[in-house]
């Protein structure tokens, strides 16, 4: 049964940056846009399964720091024409902190 | 807000085309309405031939499909022809009474091919070669008639001459001037056309005049007459003859025109409120029949459309090239010269191989190809960047591989290349399969090889070959850029330079100030532009632009190499590549404590571990006690040398000494590209110094300096650059070096490509000759890292240690 957990303040991520969260199923990347949106995918790139987090964060979307896959953070879907999906997880932010649903 | 009203008339390539560059910027701006005369949407043209040719079908050369028509929510009228321009109404009427109202028209009409006026040219039987139609027409005839005669030995005639050939007929062409495509090609190249065309069974009669088509019994076209009384039989009548600009839409509403309808340098015909493109323009005095140019006129055009208003259409220098399988030849420019040009011939009759370069002052002013076309990309390229060619002169005409390239850049020629033949090494791609992606999506440019198919998007290395591929597929399309005015990326339209100037003009010190002043097209930018304009900050004002660790990819923020696995190796700095016991202890300790699966001695005279996680990364930094490599930056890498006069019984100088010392000068400097230096202590060159950025080789006078070596992607042997006599000239001229490429450099761009881009000789004028230029640039590298700090002591010590720390739950 998935359930939020809290994981960070809005500050400990830093604009157009990541954060990696360690979890039982696995690395889950959580990214905060320069807007201040803040999103989170399973830290691995559909392609080769590069870790996302360590990506370069533009609009809403990463670039794969391995062989610059583009992936859209709010669905996790590769940009065309690449073809791909990387899981996406709940997340919103409730008075300055992350929560991540897990 | 009412959404503004465009309607485009006509929809062929140029018209779609500066449809799609404006959606790209201003996609909500207009309600956009097109009228297409013939019934089908945007199609290549250029590609009739092969169609023709029965290489390819009509599916196969559609570029815009309906849905992609109704999913940019644009109004198509197919069939429809419009007649009237309304102008103080603003509105359009269709030859069936269909009316749209504008609040910009976009006339994109295109040509017509000119009909000769001789008796019986509307027979049944006579056409002309430009759209579907034609060629249905002629793959028709093909299946029922016998003999063709294509009138014009240009290059759509001979296309339609090899194609018609190709599906069984017995072909004539005739031709008025006294070789084929004379205006390509040159007496000579186009003799050698002609045979070749012989050999595979076309007939050809030159220096010949029409005199008159005549019917036979079923009322259809029978035979050809020609002014000096010779008639042959002909079932099938091409003219391919030239084209004019369908201009009688515009004339008709009183819109200037003379030989094409008149734009000025933004696209604007007469009428402010009316823009037109492409083969129907007259853009200072020269209609384009060729697609390249007819683009930059659509992006043009889009630009000013979108009120973006920062973009001007100069007019375009052409090259040409014949697709008919199986016969190379390529042409650009003026290939004729005159007396104040000189020229380079090549010509084997025998091999089937000509070349002719003109040269003026210096500088490639046009050229013709016959055979061999595979380096007709890079003369392009040559001609329209306007480089000075002097010091390659001696082995121009041999092409690029012979210019000191011995990667797979120049040497696999695409044309003789198999399908299966791989081009890209690092992604796996065939040249087949580029050739497929190019011809069933469409693409025009190197940037839509590297999206659709990844080939020359990882070390670029192949990125000439994907051009020569490009180049040969689409022929006359396929124009690069001149490379100092290649965008930065998809972000903007901006060039290198121009950002570099605007940087430094309007001192700008942000990234996102940047993107602002230079209306950026997304909101940060993306992988490739953020890097160089932070790096193109922090070069242009040191000390005063903030490094900005968002804008750096993850290698150059961790300070650390990543791997394929998401683990990062770490290469700690040995000065010169001279290390102690006291240090190869410690990083044996690290390498047990960390249990590193991996030791590597790296080609740069140090020590990598690999395989280290990332929240290790810290701890392993403090536990070897020495300073960063940078073996992961755009920046200084190594120093390599070899034991000098130190132990060395031919050695002439300290050249451990002085790698130290240059290393030390150089540690923690950023560059467009990483940077390699070698330092040898005698003329045998132990340390390689002639494949490095900067290569210093002791003599017994001094120091000789080399630049501009490249050892990776594009072996390129370093030029002699400066001769000198102490170690503080060795600093003095190798940072005054560096620091000219620092502050001139694109980013991404080696010294070996920066100086082909500059001329060595530019780089000797500012260093060697102008002692007091040398001595500011030095200053100038000088001053800038002067508090350069070790980026590992710094995150030791506690910066930015969130990258490093990883979250749980």
């Amino acid at each position: 049964m998935a359930e939020w957990k809290s994981i960070c303040t809005l500050e400990e991520i830093p604009r157009l940056g990541s954060r990696v969260v360690r979890s039982t199923s696995g690395n889950i990347a959580v990214f905060r846009t320069s807007g201040g949106e803040v999103f989170a995918l399973r830290d691995q790139c559909p392609h080769k399964g590069g870790p996302l987090s360590q990506g370069l964060v533009h609009g809403n979307q990463v670039t794969c720091p391995l062989h610059g896959w583009k992936l859209r953070l709010d669905s996790g879907e590769a940009v065309a024409p690449d073809q791909g999906c990387s899981r996406r997880y709940p997340v919103r932010v409730e008075s300055g902190t992350v929560f991540l649903e897990i | 807000m009412r959404k503004k009203k465009l309607v485009m008339v006509g929809n062929g390539m140029a018209g779609v085309r500066t449809l799609e560059e404006l959606l790209k910027i201003a996609p909500e701006q207009y309600e956009i309405t097109v009228f297409g005369a013939e019934p089908h949407p945007n199609y290549n043209r250029i590609l009739l031939s092969p169609v023709l040719a029965g290489e390819m079908t009509i599916q196969d050369i559609i570029l815009n499909d309906h849905g992609w028509y109704a999913q940019h929510g644009i109004t198509l009228h197919l069939g429809k022809k419009v007649d009237t321009i309304d102008r103080v109404q603003r509105r359009v009427i269709a030859d069936d009474g269909t009316e749209a109202t504008y609040d910009r028209l976009l006339l994109s009409t295109g040509s017509s091919p000119f009909i000769l006026p001789v008796p019986g040219n509307d027979l049944p039987g006579v056409i002309s070669y430009r759209d579907i139609a034609d060629t249905d027409a002629m793959i028709d005839a093909a299946r029922h008639y016998r003999h063709a005669v294509v009138i014009g030995g240009g290059l759509l005639g001979l296309e339609a001459a090899n194609g018609l050939k190709l599906r069984g007929m017995d072909v004539t062409v005739i031709h008025l001037a006294e070789w084929l495509l004379e205006r390509q090609l040159d007496q000579t190249a186009g003799r050698m056309l002609q045979k070749s065309l012989e050999d595979r069974g076309l007939k050809f009669l030159l220096g010949k005049q029409t005199e008159m088509l005549i019917a036979g019994e079923s009322g259809r076209v029978a035979a050809i007459r020609l002014k000096d009384g010779l008639q042959i039989p002909a079932d099938l009548v091409v003219m391919a003859v030239g084209i004019r600009p369908n201009t009688a839409l515009a004339e008709s509403a009183g819109i200037y025109c003379q030989r094409g309808i008149v734009v000025n340098d933004t696209m604007q015909t007469y009428d402010p409120k009316i823009y037109a493109v492409g083969e129907c323009v007259a853009h200072r005095g020269v209609a384009y029949g060729l697609v390249a140019p007819l683009f930059e006129q659509g992006k043009v055009a889009a630009n000013h459309l979108a009120n973006y208003g920062i973009s001007r259409y100069t007019g375009s220098v052409t090259s040409t090239k014949l697709k008919v399988t199986g016969i190379d030849l390529f042409s650009a420019g003026d290939f004729f010269g005159n007396h104040e040009t000189e020229e380079i011939v090549l010509n084997d009759a025998a091999g089937g191989v000509y070349k002719k370069l003109v040269i003026r002052d210096n500088r490639l002013v046009g050229g013709v190809l016959y055979g061999d076309t595979a380096d007709g990309p890079w003369y392009f390229q040559l001609l329209r960047d306007g480089q000075d060619i002097h010091e390659i002169r001696d082995h121009l005409l041999f092409g690029q591989s012979h210019v000191g390239d011995v990667g797979h850049q120049g040497h696999s020629k695409a044309a003789a290349m198999a399908d299966s033949a791989e081009v890209c090494g690092c992604n796996g791609v065939s040249k087949g399969s580029i050739v497929k992606a190019i011809k069933e999506k469409g693409l025009f440019t190197l940037d839509d090889i590297r999206k659709h198919t990844k080939a020359s998007s990882s070390c670029g290395s192949c990125s000439g070959l994907c051009e020569q591929i490009l180049a040969a597929t689409i022929g006359g399309a396929y124009t690069p850029a001149a490379s100092n005015r290649k965008a930065v990326c998809g972000c903007t339209d901006y060039s290198h330079q121009e950002v570099r100037d605007a940087i430094r003009a309007q001192h700008l010190l942000t990234v996102s100030d940047v993107m602002r002043f230079l209306e950026w097209r997304t909101p940060d930018g993306c992988d490739k532009c953020r890097p160089a304009l932070n790096y193109y900050l922090i070069s242009t004002w040191p000390h005063e632009a903030l490094d900005d660790p968002r804008s750096r990819l993850i290698n150059e923020r961790a300070h650390a190499n990543i791997q394929k696995d998401g683990t990062y190796s770490v290469v700690p700095r040995m000065w010169g590549g001279v290390t102690t016991a006291s240090e190869l202890r410690r990083i044996a300790d690290v390498a047990d404590k960390y249990q590193v699966p991996t030791i590597k001695v790296t080609g740069g005279q140090r020590i990598d571990l690999l395989g280290i996680r990332k929240e290790d990364l810290i701890g392993v930094w403090k536990d070897l006690g020495m300073p960063s490599g940078h073996a992961y930056g755009k920046s200084i890498r190594t120093v390599k040398t070899c034991v000098g006069l130190e132990h060395c019984r031919f050695g002439t100088q300290l050249a451990m000494n002085m790698g130290v010392k240059l290393e030390k000068m150089l540690f923690d400097m950023y560059a467009p590209h990483k940077v390699k230096l070698a330092v040898s202590g005698c003329p045998r060159n132990c340390a390689e110094a002639g494949i490095k950025d900067v290569g210093v080789i002791g003599v017994d006078s001094g120091y000789e300096l080399y630049v501009g070596g490249n050892g990776g992607i594009k072996t390129e042997v370093a030029q002699f650059f400066a001769k000198v006599k102490s170690d503080e000239e060795v600093l003095e001229y190798s940072g005054a070096f560096l620091q000219l490429y620092r502050e001139e450099g694109f980013y991404l761009e080696r010294t070996c490509h920066y100086l082909e881009r500059v001329g060595l000789d530019h780089a000797r004028r500012l260093v060697v000759e102008d002692e007091e230029n040398r001595k500011a640039l030095y200053g100038r590298l000088l001053a800038e890292l002067k508090d350069a700090r070790d980026p590992w002591a710094e995150r030791i010590a506690g910066v930015e240690r969130n990258e490093y720390e990883m979250l749980s739950v």
